[in-house]
């Protein structure tokens, strides 16, 4: 699947201030309904988001629902983000409600790489910076955030930091690439090694039928 | 001299297909697994993308996520509400695709993490993926195993590999012995409320000492099962004769001289002397007492008998229905649950049934007990487990991943604190507004006995 590329671009944040907010939380289990990818923003943060859940009152409290807030294209958040549970449905939730980076103080692996592979800019900067960032963000709605892939770099305000992210996972989001097809370009590779491995290690490839 | 390298240096470079000139590696896969809550999503993706799974006799899918844990429950049943189609729908992508399944009234069934090793379906020296954060268990045999993402399976099943960035590299030692009450989930929750649940960031993590060489295979499970929630890449154990003791003559174990061949292998699974990490943790096996979470996250947990930190985060603590400096032990409890991908082996079942023999669970109290696996269930009810379970007033489940995560349905009520043997004690996780305790399985049955929080020692009167 191939993603839309992400370059530069500027938007509202909504800062989510808290450390290890994991997976269920983003999009509980009860809410992934069906066999697929869509129909799954309506329960993002679900927990924290409405006041009663089943009838989709919304608690006026959370970020999402403040006034301007519901716009945002980033989210600003603690350390740990995305941890628990590998379900993808967290990405394709966030994906799906417009989010297009989370800037946090680290990242649940497994979150990390759904987010490259969908599309979304996973960052990671100094906790402290992302404090003033948030504090920023939320005086106001309208104090937008531009983030630059290429130049990896972003800035709100007065605040500016750079931001460290692996080649490869550069690469996948700023030319929105299929992962699968870019591994089949190595198909020769991998039949070399099989053909070596199945030599070496007969157990894996003999067994179990 | 040939450079020092860790185990998992070894276990990396022995898949090592190419390297990508970006950072990142490509990487042969071994073997993938699935289960029905992220797998068929992701077998429907590949097949609508005209894509076909590469090797399928090397892929399994396994029902155990949202299948129902009712003793005798039906094909298809679910205990969501609408996870029927999620049954069906791996069920029918399984078929179409040629790969393994192991379905819901299948002899072989369990979780995943399970049912996996007991199977030797799941063994020493492999590169295993699987679209669910526990994989990482499955280390404990000295295979290289993470968990990945619904689109990364995709591309596992047909590439035969995943793309990944070489982790850092973490020694988990713990010295010296535990005492025989400790578990091995004791160990982990007191590793990751002394380092935090982001400790092991990013790192591929061995783990290694006494204390882990004198585990059981079972135990080093449950050890390695909990280095996600230490938000590790993995968790990995050096494969030794009591591992090769445990595999041999599982159902898909290597035979005759693939098994000899196979073991020669397996003895060089080891971290050279002088090998380097970049993170070296030690922890004594005297400091871990039994623990049990107090918050929102595993981090957040001490031994049972000290109170609610002071300066504990307000907002788990206000979820939790608890003040600072409140005494954990004799907290009243509403239920408790025993099982999961981290404590539902048959050494777990052992452990809580040695408590609850001749007991019985406090009044009012709801105890639910899912074994991990049919063969678990099966080899618990031979020991006459079963018995000592139902005679406490415990429920006696059909395997599945069951009370561990809410996914709708039938669960315990908002605001009833439960101690439960799984991974997570996460905002709601076992259902809207419950408080989960983590805690080992012994303490889990003590608890359900006292109707408060305590140990298996105060219990039994040992203490």
């Amino acid at each position: 699947m191939r993603n839309t590329p992400i370059t530069r671009f500027t938007g509202r944040a909504a800062p989510l201030m808290i450390d290890n907010i994991d997976t269920d939380q983003i999009i509980p289990s009860r809410e992934i309904k069906s066999v697929g990818r869509d129909g799954l923003s309506d329960g993002l943060f679900a927990a924290w988001r409405y006041n009663d859940e089943q009838a989709r009152h919304p608690n006026p409290d959370f970020i999402l629902n403040k006034p301007g807030f519901a716009q945002a294209i980033v989210l600003l958040t603690g350390r740990n983000f995305g941890c628990g549970s590998s379900r993808e449905h967290a990405v394709w939730t966030l994906k799906e409600y417009g989010i297009r980076a989370v800037v946090a103080g680290s990242f649940g692996e497994i979150f990390f790489d759904n987010c490259v592979r969908n599309g979304i800019l996973p960052i990671i900067i100094d906790i402290k910076t992302v404090r003033k960032l948030a504090e920023h963000a939320g005086r106001d709605a309208d104090n937008e955030i531009t983030i630059d892939l290429e130049q990896q770099h972003l800035a709100m305000g007065d605040t500016g930091s750079g931001f460290a992210i692996g080649a490869y996972a550069k690469r996948l989001l700023l030319e929105g690439l299929d992962p699968i097809d870019l591994t089949l370009k190595d198909q020769s590779k991998i039949d070399a090694f099989e053909a070596r491995d199945r030599r070496d290690r007969p157990w894996i490839y003999d067994g179990p039928v | 001299m040939r450079q020092a390298t860790t185990l998992f240096d070894k276990l990396w470079a022995m898949h090592r297909i190419a390297d990508s000139g970006d950072g990142a590696e490509l990487l042969a896969l071994d073997r993938v697994f699935l289960h029905e809550r992220t797998g068929g999503v992701a077998l429907k993706a590949l097949a609508e993308e005209n894509r076909s799974v590469r090797s399928p006799d090397r892929v399994w899918a396994i029902m155990d996520h949202v299948v129902s844990f009712r003793e005798d429950r039906d094909r298809d049943e679910s205990r969501s509400p609408g996870g029927e189609q999620f049954i069906l729908e791996t069920r029918q992508r399984a078929h179409a695709a040629g790969i393994g399944l192991i379905d819901t009234d299948d002899q072989r069934q369990g979780i995943v993490h399970v049912v996996t090793p007991e199977l030797g379906l799941a063994l020493p020296g492999m590169t295993i993926v699987c679209p669910d954060s526990h994989t990482c268990s499955l280390g404990a045999l000295g295979a290289l195993a993470w968990g990945i993402g619904s689109s990364q399976a995709e591309h596992a099943m047909a590439t035969r590999s995943l793309r990944v960035q070489k982790p850092k590299q973490m020694r988990v030692c713990v010295d010296g012995v535990c005492s025989p009450d400790i578990g091995a989930k004791d160990v982990a929750l007191h590793l990751i409320a002394t380092h935090g649940a982001a400790g092991g960031n990013r790192c591929a993590i061995e783990f290694t000492g006494e204390a882990v060489s004198s585990m059981g295979v079972e135990e080093r499970l449950t050890l390695c099962n909990m280095a996600v929630e230490f938000s590790a890449f993995t968790g990995v154990i050096a494969p030794d004769e009591a591992t090769f003791r445990y595999i041999k003559g599982r159902k898909y174990s290597p035979q005759k001289e693939q098994w000899t061949q196979a073991l020669d292998h397996w003895r060089a699974l080891k971290t050279d002397a002088g090998a380097i990490f970049d993170h070296e943790i030690s922890i004594r096996a005297q400091d871990v007492f039994p623990t049990v979470t107090w918050g929102t996250s595993p981090e957040e947990a001490c031994p049972l008998d000290q109170d609610v930190p002071l300066d504990a985060n307000p907002r788990a603590l206000d979820y939790m229905g608890l003040k600072p400096g409140q005494c954990l032990s004799n907290l009243p409890i509403k239920g408790v649950f025993i099982g999961s991908c981290t404590n539902g082996r048959l050494s777990d079942l052992r452990a809580a049934a040695e408590v609850l023999r001749d007991r019985k669970v406090a009044d009012g109290l709801r105890a639910v007990c899912v074994p991990g696996s049919r063969l678990v269930r099966k080899q618990a009810e031979a020991e006459g487990l079963d018995r000592v379970f139902k005679q406490a007033g415990f429920e006696w489940g059909a395997p599945a991943c069951a009370m561990c995560f809410y996914a709708g349905g039938e669960t315990f009520a908002p605001g009833d604190r439960v101690v439960s043997s799984t991974n997570r004690n996460f905002e709601g996780r076992q259902g809207p507004g419950v408080r989960t305790h983590l805690a080992s399985p012994a303490t889990v049955a003590a608890s359900a006995v006292a109707g408060r929080i305590t140990s298996a020692r105060s219990v039994m009167g040992t203490a």
